[in-house]
């Protein structure tokens, strides 16, 4: 028994590591990730099985249903790796064992992933790299695309490492409080960065005039009575002061968008994205969301509103 | 453009539709997607803002299990190549944005399309698990990846060949209320992305942290980087205080080190 004990090998399971990266690639209705799965444990399988049968056997057994976030299919890959390992080595694993494992561990581990890496990393390293960009600078799409891919690739190797070697221990793990606390500080770090996002984001202007008040003379600059030239762009600047000293113009032109600001900068983006999740919430499709915000976009601006 | 341009836009398609369902690298991110190509086209600046631009409008696209998203990949592709044959430069990319959200919607067909092919494809895997043919096995999930990369790049193709006049027509023939009413669109149309992430998240316990967050990114002079250290601030903060609380005096030997007003009501 011992001299033919075999193991998986660290080539082998960085191969598994390396195939998991196409999970998805055969994402069908009807069992989600299992053609991705039994791609991701072929060299696996043919390292620990060697009779036809048990192969084959292999092969349909981690053909089954399987959907969970992709990234966090690695620890559960570890753990059914080193569970295969087991069984191939002669010890009493049942087929039920290994489909239990997999199915306990994707529930929970997905209600991880999507919360981490979608709604939390993904949002804040594309914003952090979109603002970057939307000034042209180069630095944003590289900055997203190495940040993004040093994290997956080494969450991805790391975790499948670390559910190898704790086997099937680690579904005491996945319901233990550790995940839940990482799965909770991301969201609050979540919630802190989108709540920012929407007062930079959302742009949303209101251009009518509320009130047009002539400025008190003194008030501001009076252009007639500048030097002309260099001089008087000179002093003219010097008593505009960047918009602290003199106003530019004998009127002060008040819009409903600064009274706004005054209150609350950001109010009516706040109103709009809780309105956004009030009708997402009636099961209204995004997709109508956003043709609806644009024709508001189109409609506002034509009467003036926007 | 060039044949070479227009072979490399389309493997560039290729690549944003296959990541597309894989959701590793992220090419299928606008702001990948755009970048490159403008990159191979010689439009790498207008590439790069329309990039960003749309991906501020992406922020919340994801798969979440069966759903699918609006899909981004066909999104940023087409309207990239939009904006390239266009040829206003950096001027063409509001525009751009607007003409990438209906083609985000026909993406989703697309996607419903192959990921129903897909359900044929594991039933020949099946076939080939009997009889342990591992070389078939993983043919058919490349297969699978392959029509998902075709999704995205045949689309890229046949805009490809529509010829540039018809698409600068088109666009010029655009009233400036269109167009500018569009891009006031786009400023608010970001708010459903961040709509769809907060319904996900939302618990009573991290509002105050939303509001947090939402107070501060007023003072102008916190960048994004700045923001995000002060959410990771905060919520290790508050992970940490709430370990102390529940841990109460015994471990931490004296409690004065812990939580006074915790320590009240404990006593209490």
């Amino acid at each position: 028994m011992v001299e033919n004990k075999v193991n998986l090998t660290k080539k082998d399971r960085l191969s598994v590591a390396w195939r998991s990266t196409f999970l998805q690639g055969s994402w069908n209705y009807e069992r989600m990730q299992n053609g991705g799965w039994v791609y991701a444990m072929i060299p696996a399988i043919k390292r620990l099985y060697t009779t036809k049968e048990d192969q084959a056997a292999a092969l349909k057994r981690h053909l089954e249903f399987f959907n969970t976030h992709p990234y966090v299919a690695s620890p559960i890959l570890g753990v059914t790796l080193a569970l295969e390992e087991e069984k191939a080595n002669g010890v009493e694993v049942e087929d039920a064992a290994i489909s239990g494992v997999k199915v306990g561990m994707m529930g929970p581990l997905a209600g991880v992933g999507d919360p981490v890496f979608w709604f939390t990393a993904r949002p804040i390293i594309g914003a952090l790299g979109a603002s970057l960009a939307i000034a042209g600078n180069i630095m944003g799409p590289i900055l997203f695309f190495v940040l993004w891919n040093v994290m997956r690739i080494a969450f991805q190797w790391y975790t499948q490492e670390f559910g190898y070697k704790a086997g099937s221990k680690i579904t005491e793990d996945v319901s233990g409080g550790l995940l839940q606390k990482v799965t909770r500080g991301a969201s609050m770090m979540g919630m802190f960065v989108l709540g920012a996002l929407i007062e930079r984001w959302v742009s949303i202007k209101f251009t009518p005039v509320v009130s047009r008040t002539p400025v008190q003379k003194g008030g501001y600059i009076e252009w007639d009575k500048l030097p002309s030239g260099g001089k008087g762009i000179q002093q003219a600047l010097e008593q505009w002061n960047m918009g602290k000293g003199l106003s530019l113009t004998s009127t002060k032109v008040t819009t409903l968008q600064q009274n706004l600001d005054q209150l609350i900068p950001g109010l009516v983006a706040l109103l709009l994205t809780f309105l956004c999740m009030w009708l997402l919430k009636k099961n209204v499709s995004p997709i109508l969301i956003i043709i609806g915000i644009f024709v508001i976009g189109i409609l506002g601006h034509v009467i003036g509103l926007l | 453009m060039s044949a070479i341009s227009m072979i490399l836009v389309v493997i560039v398609a290729f690549f944003a539709g296959m990541e597309g369902i894989l959701d590793q690298f992220q090419f299928h991110q606008p702001l990948i997607a755009c970048t490159l190509i403008g990159l191979v086209t010689g439009n790498l600046e207008a590439g790069i803002i329309l990039g960003g631009s749309l991906q501020m409008i992406a922020l919340g696209w994801a798969n979440i299990g069966a759903a699918v998203a609006p899909d981004a990949a066909l999104a940023a592709v087409a309207s990239a190549i939009i904006l390239v044959k266009g040829g206003q430069g950096v001027h063409g990319v509001n525009t751009a944005i607007a003409v990438a959200i209906p083609l985000a919607v026909a993406g989703l067909f697309l996607t419903m399309l192959v990921r129903t092919i897909s359900v044929a494809i594991v039933h020949i895997m099946d076939r080939e698990a009997e009889k342990a043919n591992f070389k078939a096995i993983e043919m058919w999930q490349l297969i699978a990846l392959f029509l998902q990369g075709l999704r995205i790049a045949l689309p890229a193709a046949l805009l490809l060949f529509i010829p540039s006049s018809v698409v600068q027509g088109f666009l010029e023939s655009m009233p400036a209320w269109l167009t500018d009413g569009m891009t006031i669109g786009g400023g608010m149309v970001v708010a459903v992305g961040y709509a769809m992430v907060i319904n996900m998240m939302a618990t009573r316990e991290v509002w105050p942290f939303f509001a947090i967050g939402f107070v501060l990114a007023a003072v102008s002079e916190f960048t994004l980087i700045a923001l995000g250290t002060l959410g990771l601030a905060f919520a290790l903060i508050y992970l940490n205080l709430e370990g102390n609380g529940g841990n109460g005096n015994n471990s931490k030997g004296g409690s004065n080190t812990g939580d006074p007003l915790g320590d009240i009501l404990d006593d209490y």
